[in-house]
């Protein structure tokens, strides 16, 4: 009897259900397109990325909204500092996405986010608008490759960031040792630079830091996962890969980082290690620079492009980098085109520079800065060596969050399965986040 | 043993006596059943929007796919079956992280009631200061947020600045030079356990130490009178009379140290090195809703759900059968 209306009770509740199915079904926000227009005055709302020492970027930002401003009558351009943390600003632009009206104009975002964003129906395609752009032949190709999904393109690309190695002139002086040149002389450097300083790390190394491990895998041969056709296809347990996430692994031993202290670590942390001198060597963007000096070893260090397998060769770093891009709902689409190109101009590109050492993708912007400061050619010339990419597909949002890479990493670094194994493991989930997609 | 009418709340008097009590009240067959469903009404109220529409969501979530490209509306919405709950039952992880989840929330509610139990018999014996400053103690750590303990923690256990390791190698112990606690397994869900029971033991405590309390002196003195002895007088006299409190107690355990999340999340930085020390909850976040797969998400929580309705469902059984009411 009890269970009899229960069921019924159920029945009325579902059959409720069914004649108001908006009310019971998962919230879907209408077409984003839906709700776009390209008013030409009126207030254009900007989301930009609050980051380290962010008074130097305001500063920039807000002379490029004057000059905007003047020469837009009856427009009034906004700027919001969102936060950069990864959950934090993913929250935010799922929460843009979601609520067309309440999402903003044009917003930066990190170049790796934009298949997911796109994916999402979020952003809109400026391709054409873009070909009209003056500068957009001054652009680094390579860069520009890096905002386009399927043909596409979705973003502006604002800033790039490279990784090279950061060294200890001191130590090394102390050890009678130059600057590697290969991945042999690194490890040698390590084995006696820890020697020689037994409480130093040889180089500061994480299980979690992905951008520092492929460099190796991309410089063996090897990659993430490979266009096959129209599909990605995982690549990360190829023999060349394998070759690469050794290397990278390899690292973990009591001369370069022990796998006690350093199988846990994220890219920050190694920033860290180094900048408290606890390690010779460490693998850094050149937006550590300003952390870097604030440390310990400020003024005792040098950097140089992180050395492939060959004597002389350069491992290809990852392209990171910011990218500014126009929302699909936005309400003042020119408007936001306009922005964006003026703040990619190079006047701004070196404006930005000076204030928050961004590298800038405008070529000819990008020499200028090379002269002016001895400290961005080992980054210029790891960028003139060539970059690569994670792929640029959707699933790599996934794969991201996964920690896909960093748990192989991880398993191989604390002996827990070989890098066969590791890699294998790693594939498998790769394959079935592009599947997913 | 008839004073024991005079009953506190929280100690009912023998089965016996008061099915006998209130046989007479009931109301006869025939106007017996419409008056509980009218009562029921404003729970109802309240929770079948605050509950029911919730679970009913998440079940519905958990048979589309249905990611963030579908909440924006970048994609249609489909219908998957079962697809979720296959896909989550293939994965051999999944088996691995629910046998850890039992073992770690086994090994919480064990140690949170031993120590809460032990913690709630010395406030009954030892004088009023002393239970002030451990109760005072206790409630600091039981209103302590649980990211804030497991922050805590954290730097007390931290590799190269901890106090921990620092005090150890102070006292000789070499072996802890930059020793870090969260490298090995066992030693990370130990510390992570230890965080758990510091933040749940204080609500066993004070539970069973009102219960203990509540449990009227005559009948201690009766049964002392009568040539009990402190073990005689716990386990025909204490243990029953706390047991409904008990089963609240061990339940609320269960729940809370099955579904652990933050302690697990902060402290092992999102699960340890390699996902070695996930939880099926923390699982089900870096599986599913960091990579905003929410239908995959919804079936994880689908299955928890099921999982822990089982001992509480036994639990109210057996509490029914022995005549004891929650």
């Amino acid at each position: 009897m009890r269970l009899i209306r229960r069921t019924a009770a159920a029945a009325v509740l579902a059959a409720g259900c069914l004649t108001a199915a908006t009310a019971c079904a998962p919230g879907t926000a209408a077409p984003a397109a839906d709700k776009a227009s390209d008013d030409r005055t009126g207030t254009l709302q900007v989301w930009l990325y609050n980051e380290a020492g962010n008074a130097a970027k305001e500063a920039v930002v807000t002379k490029a909204v004057d000059e905007f401003q003047a020469s837009h009558q009856g427009v009034t351009v906004k700027v919001s500092y969102i936060d950069t943390d990864a959950s934090a600003r993913a929250a935010k632009m799922k929460g843009a996405f979601n609520d067309p009206n309440s999402a903003p104009d044009l917003v930066e975002f990190g170049n790796t986010d934009l298949p997911g964003y796109v994916a999402a129906g979020g952003l809109a395609e400026i391709g054409p608008d873009l070909e009209k752009w003056k500068d957009k032949g001054d652009l680094d190709p390579v860069i520009a490759q890096t905002t386009m999904v399927d043909g596409k393109t979705y973003g502006l690309p604002w800033w790039v960031a490279v990784r090279a190695l950061y060294y200890r002139t001191d130590l090394f002086t102390a050890a009678g040792l130059n600057p590697p040149t290969s991945y042999d002389e690194l490890v040698a450097a390590t084995q006696k630079l820890h020697a020689a300083n037994p409480d130093t790390f040889g180089i500061a190394v994480g299980g979690k830091y992905t951008f520092g491990a492929l460099p190796f895998v991309w410089d063996a041969g090897g990659d993430i996962a490979t266009k096959d056709g129209a599909k990605f296809k995982a690549a990360i347990d190829s023999p060349a890969s394998q070759a690469g996430i050794k290397r990278y692994t390899d690292l973990f031993g009591p001369d370069g980082c022990p796998a006690q202290q350093c199988a846990d670590l994220t890219g920050g942390k190694t920033v860290d290690l180094f900048a408290a001198g606890k390690s010779a060597m460490a693998l850094l963007p050149n937006s550590s620079r300003s952390k870097v000096d604030a440390g310990a070893v400020k003024g005792k260090y040098g950097v140089v492009p992180l050395p492939g397998e060959k004597a002389g060769s350069i491992a290809p770093a990852f392209a990171g980098g910011n990218n500014l891009g126009v929302m699909k709902a936005a309400k003042h689409r020119t408007l936001a085109v306009e922005f964006a190109e003026l703040l990619a101009s190079p006047a701004y590109q070196e404006k930005m520079y000076d204030a928050m050492g961004n590298l800038p993708t405008l070529k000819s912007v990008s020499g200028q800065v090379a002269a002016k400061d001895a400290f961005l050619k080992p980054f210029t010339d790891t960028i003139a060596a060539g970059t690569k990419f994670v792929p640029l597909d959707q699933a790599w949002a996934q794969i991201d969050a996964q920690s896909v890479i960093p748990t192989m990493l991880q398993q191989v670094v604390t002996g827990k399965a070989d890098v066969a194994k590791a890699s294998a493991d790693a594939a498998a989930q790769i394959n079935s986040a592009f599947a997913a997609h | 043993m008839s004073v024991s009418t005079t009953t506190a709340p929280a100690a009912p008097p023998s089965p016996k006596r008061r099915r006998g009590g209130r046989a007479p009240a009931a109301p006869p067959g025939g106007r017996r059943r419409r008056p509980p469903v009218l009562l029921l009404l404003p729970a109802a109220v309240i929770l079948i929007p605050l509950v029911a529409y919730p679970i009913y969501q998440l079940g519905l979530l958990s048979v589309l796919d249905f990611g963030q490209a579908q909440a924006s509306g970048g994609a249609p919405t489909s219908f998957v079956g079962f697809g979720n709950y296959s896909k989550i039952l293939e994965d051999g992880q999944f088996w691995t992280v629910l046998l850890q989840t039992v073992g770690f929330a086994a090994f919480c509610v064990v140690a949170t009631l031993a120590v809460g139990a032990t913690l709630a018999v010395l406030l009954t014996k030892v004088g009023r200061w002393p239970r002030l400053l451990l109760t005072t103690a206790a409630m600091a750590a039981w209103a302590a947020p649980a990211m804030t303990g497991s922050t805590v923690w954290s730097f007390l256990f931290d590799t190269n600045l901890g106090l921990v390791n620092h005090t150890l190698e102070k006292i000789g112990l070499s072996g802890f030079h930059e020793f870090n606690w969260f490298y090995d397994k066992w030693t990370a869900f130990l510390i992570v356990g230890a965080v758990v029971v510091w933040h749940s033991f204080p609500f066993v405590m004070v539970t069973l130490y009102a219960g203990i309390r509540a449990i009227p002196e005559e009948i201690l003195e009766a049964a002392a009178l009568d040539g009990a002895n402190t073990w005689t007088t716990f386990r025909r006299i204490t243990a029953p009379m706390l047991r409904p409190i008990l089963t609240i107690v061990v339940i609320q355990s269960v729940i809370w140290d099955f579904k652990v999340f933050t302690q697990i999340y902060v402290m092992t930085s999102g699960g340890g090195i390699a996902g070695q020390n996930l939880v099926l909850n923390v699982y089900a976040y870096q599986k599913a809703f960091a990579s905003s797969q929410y239908g995959l998400g919804a079936a994880i929580g689908v299955i928890m759900l099921l999982i822990l309705v089982i001992p509480t469902v036994l639990y109210i059984r057996t509490l029914r059968r022995t005549g004891n009411e929650l």
